[in-house]
């Protein structure tokens, strides 16, 4: 089923949660909702579910406006972030609730609910325990069982969210591989909310980076990884090395900055704003160096350090430690930026101020 | 090392562990088991045959039906309304609300002589309800109903105060996970909220009975105490105690204990019953 979604607002008393969404997914795909807490990842998830409901906007599935329907008749399967299991009900009856419910008119007979039951949970394998509740499992079979009595009613969405947020990181790595295989097994639309970026990208055919309510970009991990495209995305992406550069016909500079390596750009001239990771700065020794190194700390592989110029600005700088050059506390550097984002000051978004974001309202 | 790190641990909020369990495990003797420990030992001297003819006997026997069929009313109707009280209060933003919440405890607080006088007066053939319901047919005051009503009102807050926490603490998202998956507003109720509640209602309802058994000052005003038809078991044991009749005192007092105690145990188990599947909603 492919979803619309079109300008579409929420707002949670004063806190604007959406702003404007506009997001098509295709029949069959796999999409990521990526963001930091409080960027409405979660309620735009909600809102598809039926869950909650936007003050404004559309959102239609296979042509059908979801708006006029309540979660219970939208057909969708919803895996919660701490999985909503029926704590009362073994993992057999957890599975089968959602044919349980139906309407005596379309509800299987028992027979046909139990083997269906069955499949699923051999499908997900997890078929030794069926009759296990809910407090015996661990976290992992959790997250099969809820994801099985989501696909239990067949969904024609299965939405999911932080689906492995609650999970350590070895199951997460497993799982994460195990759901790219049932979504192609199963071949539904899929849309799954996280913040962690190396789940959306290696699971997800498509990544939707949201950003305070906005959508800040859409596309594959390397686009997004290489060419942010905002501010937003550049920090959120890692580049927290944020530097004021001018620009002049494409190239830019700054003092004790050695920029050659990057491209030229079709920017306007004038005052800009740099960000870069740290892994994509390097340091040298320069008795001349405008930048002096403030801290200096190992993690073993890697060097990390930082630098400060005499106008205050600060960078930091992350190389392999063998083969990095002999570096001192004090001592005066350069630097040279391998590759980085830039944005000209002009831009609105660019002003968007560096802000702790309010806690996400979940629910 | 470990030796001399010991003296220098943090101490305890409380004075010395064996000091804090010496000081209520004796109050426990005192206040509780010594009082009970005496009535058992009064009741064992009776001997059986005795203990027998007494709580046999047609008044005592009378007494004890009175009182468990009213309890059993009372409870019915605090089960229904405690169920709901405990929903509006966890479920519903109104204005008031918390002036309502701490209303539920006023049985708690009021002496229940209070409690009857103010009942008696309500429904009394010329009180306000009264001159409505006893035109009508429906006498309350000095009938088994008033007693039922007497024992609803002392122990109401029973049922609601151990629901109540139990709801507040449901995981929304079950319901939302049953409402996802296709179930009506009923079914979510009976599928999914009901169930996870159950335990706690049953045993909110068991010490409300429990509680309702052994009322005696808001039911000596309304009920008219007349043996054999209003007269409950623990007027009937205060009056053998006045008549200088300890063994009958003594003896219909054991029989309340036992179901005190078998309401207690039920109770309990309901409770680590409830505690079962509690870790699986988080």
């Amino acid at each position: 089923m492919s979803i619309t979604i079109a300008g579409m607002t929420k707002r949670f008393d004063r806190t604007e949660v959406l702003r404007g969404i506009d997001l098509d997914v295709a029949d069959g795909e796999l999409v990521a909702l990526l963001g930091p807490s409080g960027s409405g990842k979660t309620t735009l998830l909600k809102i598809i579910a039926g869950l909650e409901w936007p003050d404004a906007g559309r959102l239609s599935v296979a042509g059908q406006d979801w708006l006029q329907l309540a979660a219970r008749d939208r057909r969708i399967g919803f895996v919660f972030q701490h999985y909503a299991l029926f704590p009362h009900m073994s993992v057999r009856d957890n599975i089968a609730f959602g044919l349980t419910v139906r309407p005596r008119a379309d509800r299987p007979a028992k027979a046909q609910i139990a083997a269906r039951a069955d499949e699923l949970m051999a499908f997900l394998q997890i078929d030794h325990l069926a009759d296990r509740f809910p407090a015996q499992l661990s976290g992992g079979q959790r997250q099969r069982v809820a994801l099985g009595r989501a696909l239990a009613i067949k969904p024609r969405v299965l939405l999911l969210d932080e689906p492995f947020g609650a999970l350590d990181a070895a199951i997460r790595r497993d799982l994460r591989r195990w759901l790219r295989g049932v979504h192609e097994a199963t071949g539904s639309t899929t849309i799954f909310v996280t913040h962690d970026q190396e789940e959306a990208f290696e699971l997800a055919d498509r990544v939707v980076v949201m950003g305070q309510g906005r959508i800040e970009q859409i596309g594959h991990a390397d686009q997004i990884h290489d060419h942010p495209a905002t501010p937003f995305v550049a920090r959120f992406m890692g580049a927290t090395v944020e530097l004021p550069v001018v620009l002049a016909s494409g190239r830019a500079a700054a003092p004790g900055l050695d920029l050659t390596a990057l491209p030229r750009r079709a920017l306007p001239d004038g005052t800009a704003r740099l960000f870069a990771r740290p892994a994509d700065i390097r340091a040298m020794p320069d008795p001349a160096g405008v930048w002096h190194v403030t801290s200096l700390a190992s993690t073993g592989a890697e060097l990390r350090l930082t630098a400060t110029r005499a106008d205050g600005a600060e960078a930091e700088a992350q190389m392999p430690r063998r083969g990095a050059p002999a570096l001192t506390k004090g001592a005066p550097i350069a630097l040279r930026v391998e590759a980085a984002a830039i944005f000209p000051d002009a831009r609105r978004d660019t002003a968007t101020p560096v802000l702790p974001l309010p806690k996400e309202i979940a629910r | 090392m470990t030796a001399t790190a010991a003296p220098f641990r943090a101490k305890r909020v409380l004075p010395g562990f064996t000091l804090s369990l010496g000081t209520t495990l004796l109050y426990l003797v005192l206040i509780v088991l010594i009082p009970i420990a005496a009535l058992i030992l009064k009741g064992a001297e009776i001997g059986p045959a005795a203990f027998w003819a007494i709580v046999s006997s047609e008044r005592a026997v009378a007494a004890f039906r009175i009182t468990l069929t009213a309890a059993a009313i009372a409870t019915a109707f605090n089960a229904a309304y405690g169920l709901l009280m405990a929903w509006v209060l966890v479920r519903h933003d109104f204005p008031g609300k918390r002036i309502l919440d701490a209303l539920m405890d006023v049985p708690f607080a009021l002496p229940t002589a209070v409690a009857g006088l103010s009942l008696t007066a309500l429904f009394s053939a010329n009180g306000w309800f009264g001159q409505v319901l006893h035109p009508a047919g429906i006498p309350v005051v000095y009938t088994i109903w008033g007693i039922a009503l007497a024992m609803a009102f002392t122990s109401i807050p029973f049922v609601v105060r151990t629901v109540q926490p139990v709801l507040e603490d449901l995981d929304p998202s079950l319901e939302q996970a049953a409402e996802t998956l296709g179930a009506t507003p009923w079914q979510v109720f009976t599928r999914v909220v009901f169930p996870a509640i159950l335990p706690a209602w049953l045993a909110g309802c068991t010490t409300a009975f429990a509680r309702s058994l052994g009322e005696f000052g808001a039911i000596v005003f309304i009920a008219g105490n007349l043996p054999f038809e209003t007269e409950i078991a623990a007027l009937l044991a205060y009056i053998r105690l006045e008549e200088y009749d300890y063994n009958g005192a003594a003896a219909i007092a054991l029989v309340l204990l036992g179901f005190a105690l078998v309401l207690l145990i039920v109770s309990n188990i309901l409770q680590s019953w409830a505690a079962r599947h509690r870790e699986a909603t988080r």
